[in-house]
């Protein structure tokens, strides 16, 4: 009998037959990135480029050593199928690459700060960020594939708990993103605090609006067509383009009335960045929610009604119960995205992370490009992993 | 004459035609918009002339979505032939991982290696491009019923003959949704990558936020957001042509 297409089970899913390839394939992808690329580069000063230094230049033949034996590690696991705690294991040691590649990286700035001085520039190379890409995915693909809940949480608090440590013992001080950081220590925590803001109040209005639209939508059916074909086209619409939009219309009604003001209105600046966060959120919420709804069965909702619930209680006890899966996932995926977009609400003048891509754009500051990027992309899987914890606490399995 | 008359009634049609007509007319118009803005506004937008820009931006998203269907589409295929379902999870998790980094930071960290202008641009269209249309192929050639692929090897067709005949265009509708998704996705994305130095109609929208020209930002969201409705609506009426499947 033929197995019917993409019914099979991954064959990786089945435990204790085949060898995990994927481990493999990316402590291999580590390695050679490893041998051909520079670990760290040191630049004169801020502004200029500068020149790779390999892993063994920079962290001398002892460092180099450990970090190879973890790649090996990774892989030998990555064969032992049988092994219980495997998955747990190789998360635990694709933290600890993570882990070890940076403190290297910020014990060799450290050196090359002593030996040539307080403007050179030691920032994060090739070699590296392949590295902690390569712990970055391994963490992730283990949990989601591992299914014990402790199994899937350890690893990750232990990488957070170490990375914490490492930060807060001073030894990546010397590296050029953290003394970008240093010097603007107050305003990065300003924007990042600004950057939350705009997500936050952007969210709240695609929760509510969205909401309401995909639940008008779940009600009267006969209006869901025109009503998500409208909000498609909004979608549409670049974003860039959608912050910008709003700027002619807003400073028209300013101008018509002035006091609109005083309430913070503007063409520019925080309100029409939140008014386009909250407008890009309102498709994925609506059709998150019309979606959730829809697929609850109509039998469930005739037997609640039958048994004398009221319109409210319905809703409460039945219908947000059985979807939770769905609008879990929709406040997930909207939030990811709803974070990324804020960035560009410093091209208006709203502040945010962005401010500082910009700002390093135009300077052609590499690190403060750096600083503004990986902030955001660190902000984005915080997000998506925070939620995707909550959604599991709460069904008590994994997020589809 | 009806058909005409049919014809004209499509939203493509009529927003294609003011997309159009804006395209070329901008530059006449432009001179007369004076009075919604402050006085003094610099209202002509110089750098380059609106047919060039959205050339350049059609060009890029263009070539940048080819490829990314391409590497799209293998990717799906790779994944769903006997040799390549194991690594179907493994794809799928990467493309949901990709999906969680934001565009902007993404094109903001390729611009050290790959410089500024379209380069890094074409990059991240590419790499956000591949996502959904990977992810519609599999969706796409995973939905064709198992009972159709026995019946087309009862009768004998060899694997690429049943990939050609039955699998692709059955899986069309839902793989022409994901290069929908794919393309649209790839119009705003080179729109952000005039803040790398790509010249897209994002380059009006940048200097005119930059420079305090709000005339600029007007003319540079107006035709952008009618490009991206305009595309949308084309590949929307493609998917309408496409013969319904029964269900």
């Amino acid at each position: 009998m033929r197995i019917p297409a993409g019914r099979e089970p991954a064959p990786a899913l089945r435990a204790g037959t085949d060898i995990d390839v994927l481990p493999l394939l990316i402590s291999a992808l580590a390695l050679a990135a490893l041998l051909l690329g520079g670990f760290v580069v040191v630049a004169p000063n801020r502004l200029l480029s500068g020149s790779p230094l390999s892993l063994w230049q920079a962290a001398g033949p002892g460092g180099a050593a450990s970090l190879l034996a973890i790649l090996g590690v990774i892989a030998l696991l990555a064969a032992r199928p049988a092994l219980r705690l495997q998955r747990v294991l190789i998360s635990l040691a694709a933290g600890a690459l993570m882990l070890l590649s940076l403190a290297l990286a910020g014990m060799a700035a450290s050196e090359q700060a002593v030996a040539a001085g307080r403007l050179t520039r030691v920032s994060l190379g090739a070699g590296f960020w392949t590295l902690f890409v390569a712990g970055l995915l391994l963490l992730a693909d283990g949990a989601e594939r591992e299914p014990r809940r402790a199994g899937k949480a350890l690893p990750l608090l232990a990488t957070l708990l170490g990375l914490a440590a490492l930060i807060a013992s001073g030894r990546l001080a010397h590296l050029s993103l953290a003394r970008e950081y240093a010097v603007r220590q107050q305003a990065y925590l300003d924007e990042l605090l600004r950057h939350l803001q705009l997500t936050g109040a952007g969210l709240a209005l695609a929760l509510v609006a969205g909401g309401a639209i995909g639940l008008l939508a779940y009600r009267r059916p006969q209006r869901a067509g025109p009503v998500f074909a409208v909000l498609n086209i909004v979608q549409t619409i670049p974003s860039l383009a959608l912050f910008a939009l709003l700027i002619g219309p807003l400073t028209v009604l300013t101008g018509l009335f002035p006091a609109l003001r005083q309430l913070g209105i503007a063409g520019i600046g925080p309100f029409p960045a939140i008014l386009a966060l909250g407008l890009y959120g309102l498709l994925p919420v609506a059709r998150g929610v019309h979606a959730g709804l829809s697929a609850v069965p109509p039998a469930v909702v005739e037997a609640a009604r039958g048994m004398g619930m009221t319109g409210g209680q319905i809703v409460r006890h039945t219908l947000i119960p059985l979807a939770l899966p769905t609008l879990l996932q929709t406040l997930r995926l909207t939030l990811v995205q709803l974070i990324g977009l804020a960035v560009l609400a410093a091209l208006i003048g709203a502040g945010g992370l962005g401010t500082f891509i910009f700002q390093g754009l135009g300077q052609t500051a590499a690190d403060l490009v750096l600083l503004g990027a990986l902030s955001a992309i660190a902000l984005a899987l915080i997000a998506d992993t925070a939620l995707r914890g909550l959604a599991l606490f709460l069904l008590r399995r994994p997020a589809p | 004459m009806r058909m005409a008359g049919r014809l004209a009634r499509r939203p493509v049609v009529w927003v294609g035609a003011i997309f159009l007509a804006l395209t070329f007319g901008m530059g006449g118009l432009a001179p007369h918009l004076g009075f919604l803005f402050r006085a003094g506004t610099r209202l002509v937008y110089t750098r380059a002339s609106f047919p060039e820009l959205v050339a350049s931006h059609a060009l890029l998203t263009g070539a940048a979505s080819l490829i990314a269907i391409a590497i799209g589409l293998a990717a799906a295929l790779f994944a769903t032939r006997p040799a390549g379902r194991a690594y179907a999870a493994t794809l799928d998790r990467l493309g949901a991982l990709a999906q969680t980094f934001p565009p902007v930071a993404v094109l903001a960290l390729a611009v050290p290696s790959l410089g500024y202008g379209a380069l890094p641009t074409g990059f991240a269209l590419v790499l956000y491009g591949v996502l959904p249309v990977m992810g519609a192929g599999m969706a796409g050639l995973r939905s064709v019923p198992a009972a159709v692929l026995e019946a087309a090897d009862g009768t004998g067709f060899s694997p690429g003959t049943r990939l050609w005949r039955i699998e692709l265009p059955l899986a069309a509708p839902i793989l022409l949704a994901g290069v929908r998704t794919s393309v649209t996705i790839g119009i705003g994305t080179a729109t952000i990558g005039s803040t790398v130095g790509a010249l897209t109609l994002g380059s009006p929208i940048i200097d005119g936020l930059s420079g305090d020209n709000p005339a600029f930002v007007l003319q540079g969201t107006v035709l952008v957001a009618l490009f991206a409705v305009t595309v949308d609506l084309a590949i929307g009426e493609a998917q309408r042509a496409l013969p319904q499947r029964p269900n």
